[in-house]
Protein backbone atom coordinates (compact mmCIF):
# COMPACT_ATOMS: atom_id res chain seq x y z
CA UNK A 1 0.00 0.00 0.00
CA UNK A 2 1.60 3.58 -0.91
CA UNK A 3 2.33 5.65 1.66
CA UNK A 4 -0.16 8.83 1.65
CA UNK A 5 1.14 12.40 2.30
CA UNK A 6 -0.21 14.15 5.22
CA UNK A 7 -2.39 16.92 4.42
CA UNK A 8 -3.04 18.50 7.81
CA UNK A 9 -0.46 18.56 9.91
CA UNK A 10 0.28 20.64 13.23
CA UNK A 11 3.22 20.90 15.73
CA UNK A 12 2.38 22.50 19.04
CA UNK A 13 -0.15 24.67 18.04
CA UNK A 14 -1.50 26.56 20.51
CA UNK A 15 -4.11 29.49 20.98
CA UNK A 16 -3.81 31.61 23.92
CA UNK A 17 -6.95 34.09 25.00
CA UNK A 18 -5.25 35.91 27.54
CA UNK A 19 -3.36 33.81 30.64
CA UNK A 20 -6.19 30.98 29.36
CA UNK A 21 -3.92 27.84 26.97
CA UNK A 22 -7.26 27.24 24.58
CA UNK A 23 -5.22 25.35 22.99
CA UNK A 24 -2.08 24.02 24.49
CA UNK A 25 0.52 22.84 22.20
CA UNK A 26 -0.95 20.08 20.24
CA UNK A 27 -0.10 18.11 17.40
CA UNK A 28 -1.11 15.75 14.59
CA UNK A 29 -1.30 14.67 11.18
CA UNK A 30 -3.82 13.65 9.14
CA UNK A 31 -3.31 12.11 6.38
CA UNK A 32 -5.02 12.85 2.61
CA UNK A 33 -8.83 10.70 2.34
CA UNK A 34 -8.71 10.11 5.87
CA UNK A 35 -11.64 10.63 8.02
CA UNK A 36 -10.35 12.17 11.33
CA UNK A 37 -12.12 12.08 14.19
CA UNK A 38 -11.76 15.22 16.71
CA UNK A 39 -13.29 14.94 20.26
CA UNK A 40 -13.38 16.64 23.45
CA UNK A 41 -15.71 17.61 25.86
CA UNK A 42 -17.44 21.24 25.34
CA UNK A 43 -14.90 23.54 26.02
CA UNK A 44 -11.81 21.56 25.55
CA UNK A 45 -10.77 23.65 22.28
CA UNK A 46 -11.86 21.80 19.63
CA UNK A 47 -13.52 24.77 17.83
CA UNK A 48 -10.86 27.45 18.56
CA UNK A 49 -8.06 24.49 17.06
CA UNK A 50 -10.42 24.04 14.03
CA UNK A 51 -10.74 28.04 13.64
CA UNK A 52 -6.83 27.82 13.41
CA UNK A 53 -6.97 25.30 10.82
CA UNK A 54 -9.17 27.30 8.76
CA UNK A 55 -7.58 30.28 8.12
CA UNK A 56 -10.20 32.36 10.69
CA UNK A 57 -8.16 32.62 13.81
CA UNK A 58 -4.40 33.26 14.08
CA UNK A 59 -2.77 30.86 16.55
CA UNK A 60 -0.50 32.12 19.03
CA UNK A 61 2.18 30.14 18.26
CA UNK A 62 3.42 26.52 17.04
CA UNK A 63 3.19 25.07 13.67
CA UNK A 64 0.24 23.97 11.24
CA UNK A 65 0.08 23.54 7.95
CA UNK A 66 -2.82 22.71 5.84
CA UNK A 67 -3.09 21.63 1.93
CA UNK A 68 0.77 22.12 2.12
CA UNK A 69 0.22 26.18 2.81
CA UNK A 70 1.19 27.41 5.85
CA UNK A 71 -1.57 29.02 8.81
CA UNK A 72 0.04 32.22 9.33
CA UNK A 73 0.95 33.72 5.98
CA UNK A 74 -1.14 31.43 3.34
CA UNK A 75 -4.57 31.53 5.18
CA UNK A 76 -6.31 32.33 1.74
CA UNK A 77 -4.41 29.44 -0.04
CA UNK A 78 -5.92 27.21 2.25
CA UNK A 79 -9.33 29.01 1.88
CA UNK A 80 -9.52 27.73 -1.51
CA UNK A 81 -8.77 23.93 -0.74
CA UNK A 82 -11.02 23.97 2.01
CA UNK A 83 -14.39 23.64 2.67
CA UNK A 84 -16.18 23.98 5.82
CA UNK A 85 -19.41 23.62 7.73
CA UNK A 86 -19.81 24.91 11.05
CA UNK A 87 -21.93 24.38 14.18
CA UNK A 88 -24.62 26.77 13.55
CA UNK A 89 -26.36 26.29 9.86
CA UNK A 90 -24.58 29.20 8.04
CA UNK A 91 -26.31 29.61 4.68
CA UNK A 92 -28.58 32.52 4.01
CA UNK A 93 -31.68 31.24 5.04
CA UNK A 94 -33.26 34.05 2.92
CA UNK A 95 -32.20 32.60 -0.01
CA UNK A 96 -33.74 29.66 -1.88
CA UNK A 97 -31.68 26.04 -2.24
CA UNK A 98 -30.28 27.44 -5.63
CA UNK A 99 -29.69 30.46 -4.50
CA UNK A 100 -27.45 29.36 -2.09
CA UNK A 101 -25.97 27.01 -4.29
CA UNK A 102 -25.10 29.49 -7.46
CA UNK A 103 -23.83 32.08 -4.60
CA UNK A 104 -21.24 29.51 -2.69
CA UNK A 105 -20.36 28.74 -6.14
CA UNK A 106 -20.00 31.61 -7.67
CA UNK A 107 -17.33 32.88 -4.67
CA UNK A 108 -15.27 29.93 -4.98
CA UNK A 109 -14.88 30.82 -8.71
CA UNK A 110 -16.77 28.10 -10.54
CA UNK A 111 -18.10 28.90 -13.88
CA UNK A 112 -21.98 28.89 -14.27
CA UNK A 113 -21.58 26.26 -16.45
CA UNK A 114 -20.16 24.28 -13.33
CA UNK A 115 -22.57 25.56 -10.54
CA UNK A 116 -25.10 24.49 -12.92
CA UNK A 117 -24.09 20.85 -13.28
CA UNK A 118 -22.94 20.94 -9.58
CA UNK A 119 -26.23 21.77 -8.53
CA UNK A 120 -28.08 19.07 -10.47
CA UNK A 121 -26.17 16.59 -9.17
CA UNK A 122 -26.38 17.71 -5.68
CA UNK A 123 -30.17 18.39 -5.56
CA UNK A 124 -30.42 15.09 -7.15
CA UNK A 125 -28.31 13.38 -4.93
CA UNK A 126 -29.92 15.10 -1.56
CA UNK A 127 -33.25 14.33 -3.27
CA UNK A 128 -34.26 17.94 -3.26
CA UNK A 129 -36.17 18.42 -6.03
CA UNK A 130 -39.01 19.74 -4.68
CA UNK A 131 -37.65 22.49 -2.84
CA UNK A 132 -35.05 23.81 -5.25
CA UNK A 133 -36.72 27.00 -5.40
CA UNK A 134 -38.05 27.52 -1.80
CA UNK A 135 -36.27 29.47 0.61
CA UNK A 136 -33.85 27.35 2.80
CA UNK A 137 -35.46 28.58 5.73
CA UNK A 138 -38.54 26.67 5.50
CA UNK A 139 -36.55 23.50 5.20
CA UNK A 140 -36.17 20.47 8.34
CA UNK A 141 -33.08 21.08 9.63
CA UNK A 142 -31.40 17.27 8.96
CA UNK A 143 -32.21 18.61 5.28
CA UNK A 144 -30.14 21.73 5.95
CA UNK A 145 -27.62 19.92 7.62
CA UNK A 146 -27.34 17.68 4.49
CA UNK A 147 -27.07 21.06 1.79
CA UNK A 148 -24.63 22.63 4.05
CA UNK A 149 -22.19 19.92 3.78
CA UNK A 150 -23.10 19.14 -0.11
CA UNK A 151 -22.29 23.70 -0.35
CA UNK A 152 -19.04 23.17 1.31
CA UNK A 153 -18.02 20.37 -1.16
CA UNK A 154 -18.92 22.46 -3.83
CA UNK A 155 -15.67 23.47 -4.72
CA UNK A 156 -14.09 19.89 -4.18
CA UNK A 157 -11.85 20.86 -1.59
CA UNK A 158 -9.27 18.67 -0.51
CA UNK A 159 -10.10 18.96 2.97
CA UNK A 160 -13.64 19.62 4.22
CA UNK A 161 -13.71 20.93 8.23
CA UNK A 162 -16.84 20.14 9.68
CA UNK A 163 -17.95 21.06 13.07
CA UNK A 164 -20.53 19.29 14.84
CA UNK A 165 -22.30 18.45 11.17
CA UNK A 166 -25.01 15.87 12.79
CA UNK A 167 -25.93 18.24 16.58
CA UNK A 168 -29.59 18.16 17.20
CA UNK A 169 -30.31 15.76 14.21
CA UNK A 170 -32.52 12.86 14.15
CA UNK A 171 -30.35 9.22 14.12
CA UNK A 172 -31.88 8.52 10.30
CA UNK A 173 -30.62 11.45 8.92
CA UNK A 174 -27.17 11.44 10.99
CA UNK A 175 -27.08 7.91 9.46
CA UNK A 176 -27.73 9.61 5.63
CA UNK A 177 -25.04 12.22 6.98
CA UNK A 178 -22.31 9.85 7.33
CA UNK A 179 -23.34 8.06 4.31
CA UNK A 180 -22.66 10.98 2.86
CA UNK A 181 -19.32 11.69 4.11
CA UNK A 182 -18.28 8.25 3.59
CA UNK A 183 -19.02 8.76 -0.17
CA UNK A 184 -16.60 12.33 -0.40
CA UNK A 185 -14.15 10.49 1.68
CA UNK A 186 -14.46 7.44 -1.22
CA UNK A 187 -13.57 10.00 -3.69
CA UNK A 188 -10.63 10.91 -1.98
CA UNK A 189 -11.11 13.95 0.27
CA UNK A 190 -9.84 13.99 3.87
CA UNK A 191 -12.46 14.59 6.19
CA UNK A 192 -12.06 16.40 9.56
CA UNK A 193 -14.58 16.46 11.71
CA UNK A 194 -15.76 16.98 15.08
CA UNK A 195 -19.02 15.19 17.07
CA UNK A 196 -20.45 14.39 20.44
CA UNK A 197 -21.58 11.29 19.56
CA UNK A 198 -18.96 8.99 20.02
CA UNK A 199 -21.35 6.00 17.83
CA UNK A 200 -19.70 8.34 15.11
CA UNK A 201 -16.76 7.99 16.39
CA UNK A 202 -16.54 4.57 15.36
CA UNK A 203 -17.17 5.49 11.86
CA UNK A 204 -13.73 7.33 12.26
CA UNK A 205 -10.58 5.92 10.92
CA UNK A 206 -8.71 7.92 13.85
CA UNK A 207 -9.81 9.95 16.33
CA UNK A 208 -7.83 11.92 19.22
CA UNK A 209 -9.50 13.62 21.76
CA UNK A 210 -8.83 16.69 23.35
CA UNK A 211 -8.74 17.00 27.45
CA UNK A 212 -8.78 20.88 28.59
CA UNK A 213 -6.92 22.14 25.23
CA UNK A 214 -4.70 19.45 24.78
CA UNK A 215 -4.62 16.04 23.13
CA UNK A 216 -5.07 13.19 25.19
CA UNK A 217 -5.54 10.33 22.99
CA UNK A 218 -5.23 9.39 19.42
CA UNK A 219 -5.32 6.12 17.53
CA UNK A 220 -7.86 4.09 15.64
CA UNK A 221 -10.68 3.69 17.71
CA UNK A 222 -10.04 -0.29 18.18
CA UNK A 223 -6.43 0.59 19.02
CA UNK A 224 -8.26 3.03 21.76
CA UNK A 225 -10.28 0.99 23.40
CA UNK A 226 -7.80 -2.11 23.21
CA UNK A 227 -5.63 0.44 25.42
CA UNK A 228 -8.40 1.70 27.77
CA UNK A 229 -9.79 -1.59 27.92
CA UNK A 230 -13.30 -1.18 27.28
CA UNK A 231 -15.95 -2.00 24.76
CA UNK A 232 -17.25 1.19 23.50
CA UNK A 233 -15.80 4.86 22.33
CA UNK A 234 -18.22 6.19 25.00
CA UNK A 235 -15.85 4.65 27.98
CA UNK A 236 -12.96 5.87 26.23
CA UNK A 237 -14.08 9.34 26.12
CA UNK A 238 -15.23 9.13 29.91
CA UNK A 239 -12.60 7.67 31.13
CA UNK A 240 -10.30 10.33 29.25
CA UNK A 241 -12.69 13.54 30.44
CA UNK A 242 -13.35 12.39 33.98
CA UNK A 243 -9.36 12.42 33.93
CA UNK B 1 -38.57 44.72 4.31
CA UNK B 2 -38.76 46.33 0.84
CA UNK B 3 -42.06 48.57 0.61
CA UNK B 4 -41.19 49.74 4.59
CA UNK B 5 -37.63 51.06 2.83
CA UNK B 6 -39.37 52.99 0.35
CA UNK B 7 -42.94 53.89 2.17
CA UNK B 8 -41.77 54.72 5.44
CA UNK B 9 -39.56 57.30 3.88
CA UNK B 10 -41.98 58.94 1.80
CA UNK B 11 -44.84 59.01 5.00
CA UNK B 12 -41.82 60.98 6.40
CA UNK B 13 -41.34 63.47 3.28
CA UNK B 14 -44.99 64.10 2.90
CA UNK B 15 -45.57 64.61 6.94
CA UNK B 16 -42.03 66.48 7.94
CA UNK B 17 -42.27 68.59 5.01
CA UNK B 18 -45.58 70.12 5.93
CA UNK B 19 -44.85 70.12 10.04
CA UNK B 20 -41.18 71.53 9.80
CA UNK B 21 -42.08 74.96 9.21
CA UNK B 22 -40.65 78.41 10.58
CA UNK B 23 -43.71 80.03 9.98
CA UNK B 24 -46.06 80.51 12.92
CA UNK B 25 -49.71 80.46 12.61
CA UNK B 26 -52.53 80.87 14.66
CA UNK B 27 -50.89 83.02 17.52
CA UNK B 28 -53.28 83.41 20.38
CA UNK B 29 -53.47 87.03 20.61
CA UNK B 30 -54.94 89.04 23.31
CA UNK B 31 -55.43 92.82 24.49
CA UNK B 32 -55.76 95.35 26.73
CA UNK B 33 -57.53 98.25 25.42
CA UNK B 34 -57.83 100.70 28.32
CA UNK B 35 -58.53 103.89 25.53
CA UNK B 36 -61.24 102.25 23.61
CA UNK B 37 -61.03 104.84 20.73
CA UNK B 38 -61.14 104.79 17.31
CA UNK B 39 -56.98 104.59 16.68
CA UNK B 40 -57.03 101.58 19.27
CA UNK B 41 -59.66 99.58 17.77
CA UNK B 42 -58.16 100.29 14.65
CA UNK B 43 -55.01 98.54 15.88
CA UNK B 44 -56.90 95.67 17.04
CA UNK B 45 -58.76 95.13 13.46
CA UNK B 46 -55.13 95.15 11.88
CA UNK B 47 -54.41 92.08 14.19
CA UNK B 48 -57.84 90.41 13.34
CA UNK B 49 -57.26 91.17 9.51
CA UNK B 50 -53.76 89.46 10.19
CA UNK B 51 -53.63 85.52 9.10
CA UNK B 52 -51.07 84.99 11.64
CA UNK B 53 -52.93 85.88 14.56
CA UNK B 54 -56.27 84.87 16.11
CA UNK B 55 -57.50 87.54 18.26
CA UNK B 56 -59.20 85.25 21.23
CA UNK B 57 -59.22 87.72 24.17
CA UNK B 58 -60.18 91.17 25.29
CA UNK B 59 -58.80 92.06 28.50
CA UNK B 60 -60.15 94.12 30.98
CA UNK B 61 -57.01 94.56 32.79
CA UNK B 62 -53.06 93.94 32.27
CA UNK B 63 -52.94 91.53 35.22
CA UNK B 64 -55.96 89.52 34.05
CA UNK B 65 -54.30 89.58 30.35
CA UNK B 66 -50.65 88.76 31.76
CA UNK B 67 -52.72 85.75 33.95
CA UNK B 68 -53.93 84.47 31.15
CA UNK B 69 -50.30 83.73 29.39
CA UNK B 70 -48.99 82.33 32.30
CA UNK B 71 -51.94 79.56 31.75
CA UNK B 72 -50.66 79.20 28.22
CA UNK B 73 -53.99 80.60 26.44
CA UNK B 74 -52.25 83.35 24.54
CA UNK B 75 -49.31 83.80 22.82
CA UNK B 76 -49.06 87.36 22.73
CA UNK B 77 -50.99 90.41 24.11
CA UNK B 78 -50.92 94.27 23.25
CA UNK B 79 -51.65 96.39 25.90
CA UNK B 80 -52.86 100.02 25.10
CA UNK B 81 -53.09 102.69 28.18
CA UNK B 82 -55.40 104.92 28.85
CA UNK B 83 -55.52 108.58 26.83
CA UNK B 84 -53.51 106.77 23.93
CA UNK B 85 -55.10 108.75 21.27
CA UNK B 86 -55.32 111.77 22.67
CA UNK B 87 -51.36 111.89 23.88
CA UNK B 88 -50.55 110.53 20.28
CA UNK B 89 -52.42 113.71 19.05
CA UNK B 90 -50.86 116.15 21.50
CA UNK B 91 -47.13 114.51 21.40
CA UNK B 92 -47.40 112.92 18.25
CA UNK B 93 -45.90 110.01 19.54
CA UNK B 94 -47.24 107.30 21.81
CA UNK B 95 -45.83 103.77 23.62
CA UNK B 96 -48.04 100.54 23.77
CA UNK B 97 -46.70 97.13 25.31
CA UNK B 98 -46.18 93.91 23.29
CA UNK B 99 -46.28 91.07 25.76
CA UNK B 100 -44.70 87.91 23.80
CA UNK B 101 -44.51 84.39 25.55
CA UNK B 102 -40.69 84.01 25.46
CA UNK B 103 -40.75 79.70 26.82
CA UNK B 104 -40.13 79.05 22.53
CA UNK B 105 -37.54 81.80 21.77
CA UNK B 106 -37.54 80.97 18.42
CA UNK B 107 -41.04 81.57 17.84
CA UNK B 108 -41.06 84.65 20.18
CA UNK B 109 -38.58 86.12 18.11
CA UNK B 110 -41.15 86.01 15.13
CA UNK B 111 -43.80 86.58 16.99
CA UNK B 112 -42.65 90.04 17.76
CA UNK B 113 -41.30 90.54 14.06
CA UNK B 114 -44.93 90.00 12.64
CA UNK B 115 -46.71 92.06 15.80
CA UNK B 116 -44.11 94.50 15.39
CA UNK B 117 -44.73 94.94 11.53
CA UNK B 118 -48.42 94.94 11.64
CA UNK B 119 -47.97 97.96 14.40
CA UNK B 120 -45.48 99.74 12.42
CA UNK B 121 -47.58 99.80 9.44
CA UNK B 122 -50.39 100.80 11.05
CA UNK B 123 -47.99 103.64 12.59
CA UNK B 124 -47.35 104.98 9.41
CA UNK B 125 -50.94 104.69 8.59
CA UNK B 126 -52.25 107.26 11.09
CA UNK B 127 -49.07 109.30 10.83
CA UNK B 128 -50.28 110.32 7.54
CA UNK B 129 -53.68 111.21 9.05
CA UNK B 130 -52.30 113.29 11.91
CA UNK B 131 -49.69 114.91 9.77
CA UNK B 132 -52.58 115.51 7.39
CA UNK B 133 -54.94 116.97 10.02
CA UNK B 134 -51.96 119.10 11.85
CA UNK B 135 -49.69 120.71 8.95
CA UNK B 136 -50.06 119.31 5.88
CA UNK B 137 -46.68 121.47 4.54
CA UNK B 138 -44.39 118.63 5.81
CA UNK B 139 -44.64 115.57 4.08
CA UNK B 140 -43.21 112.65 5.74
CA UNK B 141 -40.19 111.37 3.68
CA UNK B 142 -39.61 107.41 3.81
CA UNK B 143 -37.02 105.21 2.75
CA UNK B 144 -38.55 101.58 1.98
CA UNK B 145 -36.54 98.69 1.48
CA UNK B 146 -38.23 96.48 -0.92
CA UNK B 147 -36.49 93.50 -0.19
CA UNK B 148 -36.01 90.81 -3.26
CA UNK B 149 -35.68 86.85 -2.33
CA UNK B 150 -33.69 85.20 -4.58
CA UNK B 151 -33.86 82.00 -5.58
CA UNK B 152 -37.03 81.37 -3.24
CA UNK B 153 -39.08 84.72 -4.03
CA UNK B 154 -41.68 83.82 -2.04
CA UNK B 155 -39.77 82.52 1.16
CA UNK B 156 -41.95 79.21 0.75
CA UNK B 157 -40.20 77.32 3.49
CA UNK B 158 -41.10 73.85 1.67
CA UNK B 159 -39.17 75.00 -1.29
CA UNK B 160 -36.27 75.03 1.12
CA UNK B 161 -37.21 72.33 3.19
CA UNK B 162 -38.33 69.44 1.14
CA UNK B 163 -34.59 69.25 -0.86
CA UNK B 164 -33.11 68.95 2.44
CA UNK B 165 -35.80 66.27 4.16
CA UNK B 166 -34.72 64.39 1.38
CA UNK B 167 -31.42 64.21 1.90
CA UNK B 168 -31.87 63.11 5.21
CA UNK B 169 -34.07 60.38 4.40
CA UNK B 170 -31.64 59.17 2.11
CA UNK B 171 -28.86 59.38 4.39
CA UNK B 172 -30.72 57.83 7.43
CA UNK B 173 -32.32 54.85 4.84
CA UNK B 174 -28.84 54.10 4.15
CA UNK B 175 -26.77 54.53 7.11
CA UNK B 176 -29.48 52.26 9.59
CA UNK B 177 -29.27 49.14 6.43
CA UNK B 178 -25.58 49.24 5.97
CA UNK B 179 -24.75 49.73 9.40
CA UNK B 180 -26.66 46.60 10.84
CA UNK B 181 -25.94 44.52 7.60
CA UNK B 182 -22.57 43.03 8.40
CA UNK B 183 -22.82 42.97 12.10
CA UNK B 184 -26.18 40.90 11.45
CA UNK B 185 -24.09 38.24 9.56
CA UNK B 186 -22.26 38.16 12.20
CA UNK B 187 -24.97 37.28 15.02
CA UNK B 188 -26.38 34.96 12.62
CA UNK B 189 -23.46 32.79 11.70
CA UNK B 190 -23.10 33.51 8.05
CA UNK B 191 -20.11 35.79 8.27
CA UNK B 192 -17.71 32.91 9.23
CA UNK B 193 -19.03 31.15 6.61
CA UNK B 194 -18.17 34.04 4.00
CA UNK B 195 -14.54 33.88 5.93
CA UNK B 196 -13.63 30.65 5.62
CA UNK B 197 -14.08 30.87 1.45
CA UNK B 198 -11.37 32.67 -0.20
CA UNK B 199 -13.38 35.95 -0.95
CA UNK B 200 -11.50 39.37 -1.23
CA UNK B 201 -11.94 42.01 0.88
CA UNK B 202 -12.57 44.37 -1.17
CA UNK B 203 -15.18 42.09 -3.42
CA UNK B 204 -17.07 41.30 0.02
CA UNK B 205 -17.37 45.16 0.73
CA UNK B 206 -18.44 45.78 -2.93
CA UNK B 207 -20.85 42.97 -2.74
CA UNK B 208 -22.35 44.89 0.39
CA UNK B 209 -22.27 47.81 -0.64
CA UNK B 210 -23.81 47.60 -3.73
CA UNK B 211 -27.92 46.73 -3.11
CA UNK B 212 -27.68 49.53 -0.58
CA UNK B 213 -26.75 51.70 -3.33
CA UNK B 214 -29.12 51.24 -5.84
CA UNK B 215 -31.63 51.39 -2.94
CA UNK B 216 -30.49 54.89 -2.06
CA UNK B 217 -30.71 55.89 -5.51
CA UNK B 218 -34.05 54.84 -6.31
CA UNK B 219 -35.31 56.47 -2.96
CA UNK B 220 -33.85 59.61 -4.31
CA UNK B 221 -36.00 58.88 -7.14
CA UNK B 222 -39.37 58.66 -5.32
CA UNK B 223 -38.28 61.36 -3.21
CA UNK B 224 -37.89 64.09 -6.06
CA UNK B 225 -40.94 62.81 -7.67
CA UNK B 226 -42.72 63.59 -4.79
CA UNK B 227 -40.99 66.79 -4.27
CA UNK B 228 -42.39 67.64 -8.04
CA UNK B 229 -45.67 66.50 -7.57
CA UNK B 230 -46.99 67.32 -4.13
CA UNK B 231 -44.69 70.17 -3.06
CA UNK B 232 -44.06 71.41 -6.44
CA UNK B 233 -40.53 72.41 -5.60
CA UNK B 234 -38.25 73.45 -8.55
CA UNK B 235 -36.18 71.16 -9.67
CA UNK B 236 -34.14 74.07 -11.45
CA UNK B 237 -30.69 72.17 -12.49
CA UNK B 238 -29.34 69.30 -14.32
CA UNK B 239 -30.60 65.41 -12.85
CA UNK B 240 -28.27 64.07 -14.43
CA UNK B 241 -25.91 66.35 -12.28
CA UNK B 242 -27.48 65.60 -9.14
CA UNK B 243 -27.93 61.86 -9.52
CA UNK B 244 -24.17 62.35 -10.15
CA UNK B 245 -23.31 63.96 -7.03
CA UNK B 246 -26.02 61.19 -4.78
CA UNK B 247 -24.19 58.10 -6.44
CA UNK B 248 -20.87 59.24 -5.00
CA UNK B 249 -22.34 60.79 -1.35
CA UNK B 250 -23.94 57.50 -0.70
CA UNK B 251 -21.04 55.72 -1.06
CA UNK B 252 -19.41 58.03 1.78
CA UNK B 253 -22.76 57.10 3.89
CA UNK B 254 -22.27 53.49 2.96
CA UNK B 255 -19.02 52.97 3.61
CA UNK B 256 -19.61 54.48 6.96
CA UNK B 257 -21.88 52.45 8.18
CA UNK B 258 -20.20 49.40 7.02
CA UNK B 259 -17.50 50.74 9.06
CA UNK B 260 -19.63 50.73 12.06
CA UNK B 261 -20.80 47.12 11.28
CA UNK B 262 -17.89 45.77 11.12
CA UNK B 263 -16.34 47.70 14.59
CA UNK B 264 -19.47 45.97 16.57
CA UNK B 265 -20.82 42.35 17.82
CA UNK B 266 -23.81 42.99 18.01
CA UNK B 267 -27.34 44.97 16.25
CA UNK B 268 -27.82 46.82 18.97
CA UNK B 269 -24.20 48.51 19.25
CA UNK B 270 -24.43 49.06 15.27
CA UNK B 271 -27.97 50.90 15.73
CA UNK B 272 -26.39 53.13 18.50
CA UNK B 273 -23.74 54.13 17.11
CA UNK B 274 -25.44 55.14 13.59
CA UNK B 275 -28.09 57.31 15.66
CA UNK B 276 -25.02 58.95 17.35
CA UNK B 277 -23.92 60.35 13.88
CA UNK B 278 -26.98 60.34 12.62
CA UNK B 279 -28.17 63.12 15.05
CA UNK B 280 -25.12 64.76 14.92
CA UNK B 281 -24.93 65.38 11.56
CA UNK B 282 -28.62 66.25 11.11
CA UNK B 283 -28.47 68.98 13.64
CA UNK B 284 -25.23 70.61 12.46
CA UNK B 285 -26.36 70.17 8.69
CA UNK B 286 -27.57 73.71 8.51
CA UNK B 287 -30.98 72.03 7.73
CA UNK B 288 -32.32 73.33 10.98
CA UNK B 289 -30.26 76.23 12.09
CA UNK B 290 -28.12 78.30 10.26
CA UNK B 291 -24.31 76.97 10.59
CA UNK B 292 -22.78 80.74 10.27
CA UNK B 293 -24.59 81.39 13.41
CA UNK B 294 -23.17 78.01 15.71
CA UNK B 295 -19.55 78.80 16.80
CA UNK B 296 -16.18 78.87 15.49
CA UNK B 297 -15.54 75.09 16.37
CA UNK B 298 -18.38 73.38 16.00
CA UNK B 299 -18.44 75.20 12.60
CA UNK B 300 -15.76 73.58 11.74
CA UNK B 301 -16.98 70.05 13.08
CA UNK B 302 -19.87 70.68 10.20
CA UNK B 303 -17.11 70.46 8.15
CA UNK B 304 -16.39 66.64 8.30
CA UNK B 305 -20.45 66.47 8.06
CA UNK B 306 -21.51 64.41 4.78
CA UNK B 307 -25.11 65.78 5.41
CA UNK B 308 -24.13 69.42 5.14
CA UNK B 309 -22.02 68.79 2.02
CA UNK B 310 -25.59 67.16 0.09
CA UNK B 311 -27.88 69.95 1.72
CA UNK B 312 -25.88 72.67 0.29
CA UNK B 313 -25.78 70.80 -3.54
CA UNK B 314 -29.30 69.64 -3.26
CA UNK B 315 -30.09 73.25 -2.80
CA UNK B 316 -28.27 74.73 -5.12
CA UNK B 317 -28.73 72.10 -8.05
CA UNK B 318 -32.55 72.57 -7.81
CA UNK B 319 -33.17 76.12 -6.16
CA UNK B 320 -30.70 77.63 -8.40
CA UNK B 321 -29.84 75.46 -11.11
CA UNK B 322 -25.63 75.25 -10.27
CA UNK B 323 -24.08 73.50 -12.55
CA UNK B 324 -21.17 71.67 -12.59
CA UNK B 325 -18.23 74.00 -11.88
CA UNK B 326 -20.18 75.43 -9.11
CA UNK B 327 -20.87 72.15 -6.95
CA UNK B 328 -17.35 70.98 -8.05
CA UNK B 329 -15.23 72.30 -5.00
CA UNK B 330 -17.76 70.22 -2.51
CA UNK B 331 -17.98 67.42 -5.04
CA UNK B 332 -14.48 66.57 -4.61
CA UNK B 333 -14.12 66.69 -0.58
CA UNK B 334 -16.91 64.17 -0.57
CA UNK B 335 -15.06 61.77 -3.22
CA UNK B 336 -12.16 62.18 -0.74
CA UNK B 337 -14.39 61.57 1.82
CA UNK B 338 -15.86 58.42 0.05
CA UNK B 339 -12.48 57.40 -0.66
CA UNK B 340 -11.73 57.39 3.04
CA UNK B 341 -14.60 55.85 4.17
CA UNK B 342 -14.76 53.11 1.88
CA UNK B 343 -10.95 52.14 2.28
CA UNK B 344 -11.65 52.07 6.24
CA UNK B 345 -14.74 49.48 5.72
CA UNK B 346 -12.36 47.06 3.68
CA UNK B 347 -9.32 47.86 5.82
CA UNK B 348 -11.36 47.51 9.26
CA UNK B 349 -13.46 43.78 7.58
CA UNK B 350 -11.42 41.40 9.18
CA UNK B 351 -11.33 37.45 7.93
CA UNK B 352 -9.60 36.37 11.06
CA UNK B 353 -9.68 37.22 14.50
Amino acid sequence: MIQKHNVIEVENLSKLFGDFAAVNQISFQVKAGEIFGFLGANGAGKTTAMKMLIGISSPTSGKATVAGFDVYREAESIKKNIGYMSQKFALYDDLTVKENITFFGGIYGLSKKQIEQKRCELVEELGLQEVTNSLVASLPLGWKQKLAFSVSLLHEPKIVFLDEPTGGVDPITRRQFWELIYKAAHNGTTIFVTTHYMDEAEYCDRVSIMVNGKIEALDTPKKLKEQYKTNTMNDVFLKLARG
Amino acid sequence: MLPIIFILPVLQLVILSNAATYEIKNISFGYVDADNSSISRGLIERFEASTYFNVTEKFSSQKEASTAMQEGSVDVYVNIPTHFERDLQKNKRNDIGVFVDAIDGSAAGVINVYATQIIRNYNKHIATDLIHVSDSVQKPISIDSIPLFWYNKTLNYKTFMVPGILVLLVTMITLFLSGMNIVREKEIGTLEQINVTPIKKYQFIIGKLFPFWVLGMGLLAVGLILAKVIFNVPILGNLLLLYGYTSVYILVILGMGLFISNFTDTQQQAMFIAWFFIVIFILMSGLFTPIESMPKWAQLLTEFNPIKYFVEIIRMVMLKGSGFTDIFPLAIKTLAYAIVMNGLAVWSYKKTT
